[in-house]
């Protein structure tokens, strides 16, 4: 089983690069409330990309409309000129609730191996691969539904990573994960990161976005305020609503 | 209290002695439903997940009449199912009339709607959880069907169940289209009505203690199963 490193043929197939990701002008709204308005932006393959801000920036948002899981009321999202559909088979998402399957942890794992069309003798391997990378190889038989909370999150980080994406979408990934449990899933974003998969992920956490971020996108009430280099934005914040979120006084 | 004690040791002399004319008659009542239940599952659970998924114009009235079928009184199927196979009836020629197969048929249409009504609550729950992941994952139509069924088995095996004891407790339906002939679709509680009318109430009763037995069997069974699976997969 240990032979096998993770990901062995992950540019063997190389799809069009969707990268950059350019968003312009985009809107969302409900009912007249504009829960996101006028975003533009532009992100190359590489940087990490933290969208920072208090709760209810529209940083989920945000995330769940570049995926494609919600049309946008007015504005463009072009990932390098592919189509939405085709953009989104080169994507993944990480929910701050984790989503398991009610099934075993390597099931978890060997239904999308399955989604992706990997022939089933292959699907073994790979799954007890990827899950020891996650150090949850020994809890590939458990249900899933069983694992702890820190465990789950790196089921679904694992499961999401396996899809091979170009981009992984987190939400919030340790918003309910204790200070270890939030260790391991950072370790294991952080080599995510180093097999070039661009990383996109909210956050309030500052020193989770310090640790992580090379790029901030900072959102407040559904307008993007500031989108900088992380060592910019933390050092020099442009914006006072920015400064205030940096001082921890800008709650709302 | 009389007619209880007498009941009782009816039924203990009809099991022990496995009287041969018993033995009969609750293999074509297990064989009746069971079959019934098997084709209601194949035919309820794909129906049931597809009204709790798929978008399509009157899927409100579907909804809703899937609800009120689960209601529906079991002379009233024997009667149409009769109607249908009769004679003279569309369906006549096949000659399935007073056969185990109409029997068959007319219970499949009185718990596909049970099962079906049930299927499409619990996997409404489950998707309502899923839906997200599963576009994320680009999950097509049918696959997310499949899944919502699959992970939602142990709660779907509860409606079956439920659907198995409407199968074996009912006697409308049974009786019409089977006609209670003696050592050909005879069943349990087509022998109950009859022996209740000849006034042989112990003998009735006993027959009744018997199908409770079989129905309890036949849940704790299924029991059984869920837990151990649940144990092992989640």
């Amino acid at each position: 089983m240990g032979q096998l490193s993770v990901n062995p043929d992950r540019h063997t197939v190389t799809p069009a690069a969707i990268l950059p990701l350019v968003v312009h002008d985009l809107c969302y709204e409900i009912g007249g409330k504009h829960l996101l308005d006028g975003i533009s932006f532009r992100t190359d393959a590489g940087p990490r990309t933290v969208v920072l801000g208090p709760n209810g920036a529209g940083k989920s948002l945000l995330l769940r409309l570049c995926h494609g899981l919600l049309q946008p009321s007015a504005g463009t999202i072009a990932w390098a000129g592919t189509a939405p559909e085709t953009a989104r088979r080169c994507q993944a998402m990480v929910f701050q609730r984790p989503v398991l399957l009610r099934r075993s942890t390597a099931a978890n794992i060997t239904y999308v191996l399955r989604l992706q069309g990997i022939p089933r003798r292959q699907r073994r391997a790979m799954t007890m691969a990827a899950l020891e990378q996650a150090g949850l190889l020994p809890l590939a038989a458990q249900p899933a539904r069983v694992l702890s909370g820190g465990e789950q999150q790196r089921l679904a980080l694992t499961r999401a990573w396996a899809l091979k994406p170009q981009v992984l979408f987190l939400d919030e990934p340790t918003a309910s994960l204790d200070p270890a449990a939030t260790q391991a899933v950072e370790a294991l974003l952080d080599h995510i990161h180093r097999t070039d998969t661009k990383i996109i992920m909210t956050t309030h956490d500052l020193g989770q976005a310090r640790r992580l971020a090379d790029e901030v996108l900072f959102l407040h009430h559904g307008r993007l305020l500031e989108h900088a280099p992380a060592t910019a934005f933390f050092s020099h914040p442009q914006s006072k609503e920015a400064t205030a979120f940096l001082e921890g006084k800008l709650l709302w | 209290m009389d007619d209880f004690r007498a009941a009782f040791f009816t039924a203990l002399g009809l099991l022990i002695g496995l009287d041969r004319d018993l033995v009969a008659i609750v293999r074509l009542s297990l064989a009746v439903s069971l079959s019934a239940v098997g084709l209601a599952t194949v035919l309820g659970l794909p129906l049931g997940a597809a009204v709790a998924v798929w978008r399509f114009p009157g899927q409100a009235l579907v909804r809703v009449l899937l609800n009120a079928l689960m209601g529906l009184p079991p002379v009233v199927v024997g009667l149409v199912v009769y109607l249908l196979l009769s004679r003279a009836g569309p369906l006549g020629t096949l000659g399935l009339l007073f056969t185990p197969t109409a029997m068959v048929i007319a219970q499949c249409l009185l718990v596909t709607p049970i099962i079906a009504a049930f299927t499409r609550q619990t996997v409404t729950d489950l998707h309502e959880e899923y839906a997200e992941q599963l576009r994320s994952l680009g999950v097509g139509a049918w696959r997310t069907l499949w899944t919502l069924l699959w992970d939602g088995r142990f709660s779907l095996l509860t409606g079956i169940l439920a659907g198995f004891g409407r199968a074996s407790a009912e006697v409308g339906a049974v009786l019409i289209v089977g006609g209670n002939i003696h050592r050909v679709t005879r069943v349990v509680t087509t022998t109950i009505a009859l022996e209740t009318g000849k006034g042989n109430l112990p003998l009735a009763l006993a027959l009744g203690m018997i199908l409770m037995l079989l129905v309890l069997a036949v849940n704790a069974t299924a029991m059984v199963i869920q837990d151990t699976a649940k144990r092992v997969h989640g």
